[in-house]
């Protein structure tokens, strides 16, 4: 069935289009196009020198409702740590496989649970889950979280709490620019499965339209930024 | 796809009268418009991304079979299958053997227009399968067993005493006496409810905002997480979508997506954009274990060769609807299509058929809002007119507008006739209307009449008399 509806459909897309396929030198020019992606119009906002997008991606952040914090290389756990302990949540904490969170897993005032490669998926009943960033976008103070072996996807949105901790040196200006992180992650492969952007905790308007934090997400999302960058300090 | 659009004009009279939907539309000015006016105020390159946009959707419409079938390689690249449907029977029929083949009894629901469009639901429930809405708005009128009446804020016409009703008459896992005042009680209610059925889903449904043909990915939009947990969670992940949705590149994404959040909701990103490629690989420790795409036509390709094509750019963020204000007086439900509002106007008519969309067209003042705020910029007003004189032309206009139509263009046409017509008509008002200037009853207007005051034509004759007398007086002065 889907065979001949397929057919059916691009027939009637070239009947519309008066034409046949796409002939040879056309479909070149679009081959390049999708081998060779240029940005189009890329707004101001998404621009600027390291220092001005690390602190317009932790101001966009707290726009979009998240809580941030910067800190030093290796004080990432302890970061954790006091954001639980300042807001009154439990120490127990869901941690992705994840090698640059091991500092996270062993901060001795969390107690922590592993998720992903050998440990398994996230469970239900993690209430708070921490995983780390593959970009944080300056634009929007967006996060850029994929999944992989040691990176969980759903430990982005089961956990009623979620921290996410992202290295300067990774912050990058707009969606163009994470783009380019994704593919050199993909390095020719298909993406992987899931590639979420995240900007801030859930939400919803649906109940006339009051604007609610923590709809089906997380109801708090932490930023963790970890300061390997020197450059991002004045420019 | 269902339209009831023929009752348009009973389904007004029951609108405007209806309280509860006075004061839901009310907040409409004080949301989306404010919130859209200043996002759109702070990005000085707005209308160079409105600009682009329209160029990326009107280059992959004009190449859409070469993106559709580069897109369809990528999702099988990835490991996923692609399904065809050329109508909504079609797309059901793929959804449901795809949902026997992996035995599913429960399916929950992401926010999807086109699952809306083709009557999903409907589909599954008559095959015994149990389709769960788990966007809150969806879920709401899932309860109430309505349909959308917005694209964007599906239960935009609910008051929270009312979903308040819902939830006591089908949560009765609860105790009776709970508070349910706030939007917080109810909100939480349901995250309780719903986590379950996340949970226990055979088979997760969503739609996509975007199709990406580099990369074989869907994308979607959202705020509330919903749409994540339904397509994470189960084994199967479904996407429903429509053939105008593909896109070239991540890059050309990305303009797309700059734009659709702030004429929605005026946010610069929603909560949630994910990105959909294929299903779990071999290592991943969760994600859905296959991974189908329906893509729709339903009237589209045959759209592409219409004088409605530009229509097909839209992204479905619901600017036009959010501003129209024929939508802010009647609501959703009265245009009788899940499609309301003057972009529901324009392609209804094109999806299901004119004959059954008949008073759609005309639903509109033209008033050119819907095209100002539109971020493909959209013909809208152009669009509308163009189905009215399709009406006219296939004599589906009543018989008294189109007399009145013809008696109108036979004086148009004559402007000794017109200018003598109107002056007469005029000084016939005039002497109606009294000293008063006001008339409560006037021939072949009595349905302005009977809800309010006509009032008649000041003192000093028509325009073009006026404007006579005032050339005399000037050149006179001269």
């Amino acid at each position: 069935m889907s065979d001949i509806a397929r057919r059916a459909i691009l027939d009637g897309i070239r009947a519309s289009l008066r034409r046949g396929p796409v002939p040879e030198d056309t479909a070149a020019v679009l081959d390049r196009r999708l081998r060779r992606p240029e940005p189009n119009v890329v707004p101001a906002i998404a621009l600027g020198g390291r220092a001005a997008l690390v602190s317009r991606f932790l101001t966009a952040a707290a726009t979009a409702a998240a809580t941030t914090t910067r800190v030093a290389p290796g004080r990432e756990g302890a970061a954790v740590a006091d954001f639980l302990r300042a807001h009154n949540l439990p120490m127990a904490v869901a941690v992705a496989a994840d090698a640059r969170l091991d500092g996270v897993a062993a901060e001795p005032m969390l107690s922590v649970t592993r998720r992903g490669a050998d440990h398994g998926a996230p469970a239900a009943e993690d209430r708070v889950g921490v995983s780390h960033a593959l970009a944080g976008l300056a634009e929007t103070g967006t996060l850029v979280l994929v999944s992989g072996p040691d990176s969980p996807a759903t430990l982005n949105m089961l956990p009623d709490t979620h921290v996410v901790v992202v290295r300067a040196r990774d912050v990058v200006g707009g969606l163009e620019d994470g783009w380019e992180h994704l593919r050199a992650v993909a390095g020719g492969d298909p993406l992987p499965r899931t590639v979420h952007l995240v900007t801030g905790p859930s939400r919803t308007g649906d109940i006339e339209q009051t604007l609610q934090l923590g709809a089906h997400g997380p109801r708090q999302l932490h930023v963790v930024l970890v300061d390997d960058d020197p450059a991002a300090h004045g420019d | 796809m269902h339209v009831t659009s023929r009752a348009f004009k009973e389904n007004v009279r029951g609108a405007v009268t209806d309280p509860n939907l006075r004061q839901s539309l009310a907040t409409m000015k004080t949301g989306f418009r404010a919130n859209r006016a200043k996002a759109v105020a702070a990005l000085p390159e707005f209308e160079a991304l409105r600009d682009a946009g329209k160029a990326i959707k009107d280059h992959a419409l004009a190449h859409l079979d070469y993106y559709l079938e580069r897109f369809e390689e990528r999702v099988v690249a990835a490991g996923g299958h692609v399904h065809w449907a050329r109508d909504g029977d079609e797309a059901c029929r793929a959804v449901l053997d795809i949902c026997r083949a992996h035995a599913a009894r429960v399916v929950t629901k992401g926010k999807s227009m086109v699952a809306e469009e083709i009557a999903l639901n409907q589909a599954l429930e008559a095959a015994g399968i149990q389709p769960v809405e788990t966007d809150l708005g969806e879920y709401i009128i899932q309860l109430r067993q309505e349909l959308p009446s917005h694209i964007i804020a599906p239960a935009i016409h609910v008051r929270k005493h009312q979903v308040a009703d819902s939830f006591r008459a089908h949560h009765r896992q609860f105790p009776a006496d709970r508070p349910l005042e706030e939007p917080r009680d109810l909100l939480d209610e349901a995250r309780v409810v719903l986590r379950d059925r996340f949970l226990s889903a055979d088979v997760g449904i969503t739609g996509a905002n975007l199709l990406i043909a580099e990369t074989g990915s869907t994308i979607i939009v959202t705020n509330e997480g919903n749409g994540d947990l339904t397509q994470l969670l189960p084994r199967v992940h479904i996407v429903v979508t429509s053939i105008e949705k593909v896109v070239p590149t991540l890059e050309d994404a990305a303009t797309v997506l700059r734009l659709l959040a702030r004429s929605a909701t005026g946010q610069l990103m929603s909560s949630y954009t994910t990105l959909s490629t294929g299903p779990r690989r071999p290592d991943d420790p969760d994600g859905p274990e296959h991974f189908h795409v329906v893509l729709l036509d339903n009237g589209r390709s045959r759209m592409l060769g219409s004088e409605f094509r530009d229509a097909l750019r839209c992204i479905r963020c619901a600017a036009c609807i959010n501003h129209c204000p024929v939508y802010g007086a009647i609501g959703g439900h009265a245009y009788g299509s899940v499609y309301p509002g003057p972009i529901g106007s324009v392609i209804t008519p094109a999806l299901a058929s004119l004959e059954e969309a008949a008073g759609l067209p005309n639903a509109s003042t033209l008033c050119g809002r819907c095209e100002a705020v539109c971020p493909m910029r959209i013909p809208l007003p152009r669009m509308l007119r163009n189905w009215r004189e399709h009406e006219f032309a296939r004599h589906l206009a009543p018989a008294r507008v189109r007399w009145g139509l013809r008696i109108w263009s036979l004086a148009a046409r004559r402007p000794a006739l017109y200018r003598m017509g109107s002056g007469v008509t005029a000084r016939l008002l005039m002497w109606l209307g009294g000293r008063r200037g006001r008339l409560s009853w006037a021939p072949m207007a009595s349905a302005w009449t009977r809800v309010r005051d006509l009032p008649a034509p000041p003192p000093g004759g028509t325009f073009m008399t006026r404007f006579r007398t005032m050339q005399g007086q000037r050149r006179s002065r001269r």
